[in-house]
């Protein structure tokens, strides 16, 4: 996937989202306009309902926009059907969860593989693209452990290999550090930092904590549906 | 293929519960195989039946006899090809009642001709021609009483006791095997001569004619007709098809058929609700990591075809032991030979098993497989939020 002529990856064109609850109707997201640069490692902060979740889901293809646009590298992906959405995030996108959202029953190897159970690869081919992910992320001896065997920090470095095997462009973290101790949380936040830096993904990560924020190029607050580049008083 | 060491990995997930549920399907295939079995038994006759046959017999009970020389009579109506007569002997070995077995005098060479079914070698038939008190005897039965050919057989018959009150002796001279694996191979025959020559009374007598007619199509015809002959006779006689005569004494049973789909339906009922819930459950548990798969790229219609696989790895794992189980029991043979002499898991039904198995999967899948792909990633994932 490439970026636009003007280095833009992302590009988020006045986005509303809103819920309904019962009768009621919830804007999360209004107007919201946002632009990524290919290679950016972006903070999204900001209160809990403020919608930063939900903003990721509309960037990955999770969910569609209520109106507005969001394009990904040139590509419209509100438009997309939903076969097709779901071909596209198996292309470009590695997914990050909070809860590392792993598997049980699968070990960490297998866990890994599972993005590549829907490409081409043979069986060998996926075997090699699961060892480099797990050597990128430092557990290439645990790769047969199930998640249960794992430290959370561990668990974590587990989803961000099964999250970058297949090479993706973007790779979106919700709450990556959220559920883990400081040194865990470092750890992986160096990890990313390394993926961002030296392998130039483009990483958008929702946070809450200004600790992982420092450590994305850019770092934008979202409250009220609205995004501002200061921090919420 | 991919994809099949993580349906296998979902199902290892509650051990217990999926355990539970194949063997749930397991006894119910089970069941299925061994009710199977049994209606194979009381139907053999019926299924056996020749299409060309028809069965005289007294009009008022087929417990009273017809005279020997209708024989010669319905041979000579249009349309009769041949007939010949059977009478039943009731014969017991050892004076056991518990060694009770079906037993016929009949005159060989027209019998055998008429009953393609039984499957005599020919210097066994020719010995049987050449020896008066001579018996052929199933294979069934043989391997029953551990007979074989040279030994002589004594039995006795509450029926028809020998003019000396002695008990009837035998020389096996022959063992038949079947032509079709649904042929009843426990029977004895022996020749007619001896028999009413040294039975006690009822000279002349027989119990009931088998007749092929030369055109199938004209049974009913030809049925009438024998009918008309004796009408107003002291033995007036009931001309039925084979298959409707058999299908009367399966009846005087009941109707094993719809008996057997009563509780065959009402364990598929249960055995449906247990593997439904089973798969229920199991979505329900995984909505989060439904979500997860999707979220990578997995498309709806490939989670439909996971979850409906699941359901069916089930049924089929399950299903598949089951009839195996089933045909196993039953190749052993009859349990109760005197009772059930054909006693064997019919292929066809096998066939109707795998179908079930099959359609079991898929009626207790497709509910969770639609719900699942339906699911909305970003509500799938906000559960665990």
């Amino acid at each position: 996937m490439m970026s636009n002529d003007d280095g833009v990856l992302v590009h988020v064109d006045s986005v509303d989202k809103t819920f309904r609850r019962g009768t009621e109707e919830i804007r999360v997201l209004a107007g919201l306009n946002l632009t990524v640069q290919e290679g950016e490692f972006l903070a999204l902060m900001g209160p809990s309902g403020s919608g930063k979740t939900t903003l990721l889901n509309l960037i990955g293809g999770l969910d569609r926009p209520t109106s507005g646009s969001v394009s990904v590298g040139g590509e419209a992906i509100d438009r997309m059907s939903g076969r097709r959405l779901a071909r596209w995030r198996s292309q470009h996108v590695g997914l990050v969860f909070q809860f590392y959202n792993l598997l049980p029953v699968l070990s960490a190897e297998r866990n890994v593989e599972l993005p590549l159970l829907l490409t081409h690869l043979s069986k060998a081919d996926r075997r090699k693209h699961v060892a480099t992910a797990l050597k990128v992320v430092g557990l290439e001896d645990r790769s047969r452990h199930f998640p249960r065997t794992l430290s959370g920090g561990e668990q974590q470095r587990v989803g961000i290999a099964r999250a970058i095997v297949t090479d993706p462009t973007l790779l979106l973290c919700d709450e990556p550090t959220g559920d883990l101790d400081r040194k865990s949380g470092d750890e992986v936040l160096g990890l990313l930092q390394a993926l961002n830096r030296e392998h130039g993904k483009t990483i958008i990560m929702v946070t809450h904590d200004p600790h992982a924020s420092a450590r994305a190029t850019r770092t934008v607050y979202l409250d009220k549906g609205q995004l501002s580049t200061t921090p919420i008083a | 293929m991919r994809f099949l060491s993580l349906i296998w990995s979902n199902l290892k997930r509650k051990k217990l519960r999926t355990s539970l549920t194949i063997l749930s399907i397991v006894v119910a295939f089970v069941l299925f195989g061994l009710l199977c079995s049994l209606k194979e038994a009381f139907t053999a006759g019926v299924n056996m039946a020749g299409a060309d046959r028809l069965i005289v017999r007294h009009k008022i009970s087929l417990i009273m006899d017809l005279p020997f020389t209708y024989g010669s009579r319905i041979e000579r109506i249009p349309g009769v090809a041949a007939a010949v007569h059977w009478t039943w002997f009731n014969g017991i070995y050892q004076n056991e009642p518990k060694n009770f077995f079906g037993s016929f005098p009949v005159e060989p060479e027209p019998f055998l001709s008429m009953h393609p079914e039984y499957v005599v070698a020919e210097d066994q038939k020719q010995k049987w021609l050449q020896t008066r008190t001579g018996a052929v005897v199933g294979r069934t039965l043989a391997q029953r009483f551990e007979w074989e050919i040279g030994d002589r057989v004594p039995l006795t018959s509450p029926i028809w006791p020998r003019e000396n009150e002695e008990a009837w002796e035998f020389d096996i001279v022959g063992i038949y095997d079947g032509a079709k694996k649904s042929t009843d191979t426990s029977g004895f025959f022996f020749r007619y001569d001896y028999f009413d020559e040294a039975r006690a009374r009822g000279e002349g007598q027989v119990g009931w004619y088998v007749v092929r007619v030369e055109d199938a199509d004209r049974v009913a015809e030809v049925a009438q007709k024998i009918d008309d002959e004796f009408a107003n006779s002291p033995y007036e006689t009931k001309t039925e098809p084979e298959g409707a005569f058999a299908q009367g004494f399966v009846q005087q049973i009941g109707d094993i058929a719809t008996m057997l789909v009563a509780i065959l339906s009402a364990v598929f009922f249960t055995i449906l609700l247990v593997a439904g819930n089973t798969m229920a459950q199991a979505v329900r548990e995984r909505t989060e990591e439904l979500g997860v798969l999707k979220a990578m790229g997995f498309t709806d219609g490939l989670v439909l075809v996971l979850v409906l696989a699941e359901s069916c790895l089930i049924a089929s794992v399950g299903g598949l032991i089951g009839l195996g189980l089933a045909w196993l029991a039953t190749a052993g043979g009859s349990p109760a030979p005197s009772i059930l002499p054909v006693f064997y898991f019919p292929v066809p039904d096998m066939l109707i098993g795998v179908a079930i198995v099959v359609a079991l999967g898929v009626v207790t899948g497709i509910f969770p497989a639609l719900q699942a792909m339906r699911l909305q990633i970003a509500v799938a994932l906000r559960r665990h939020a």
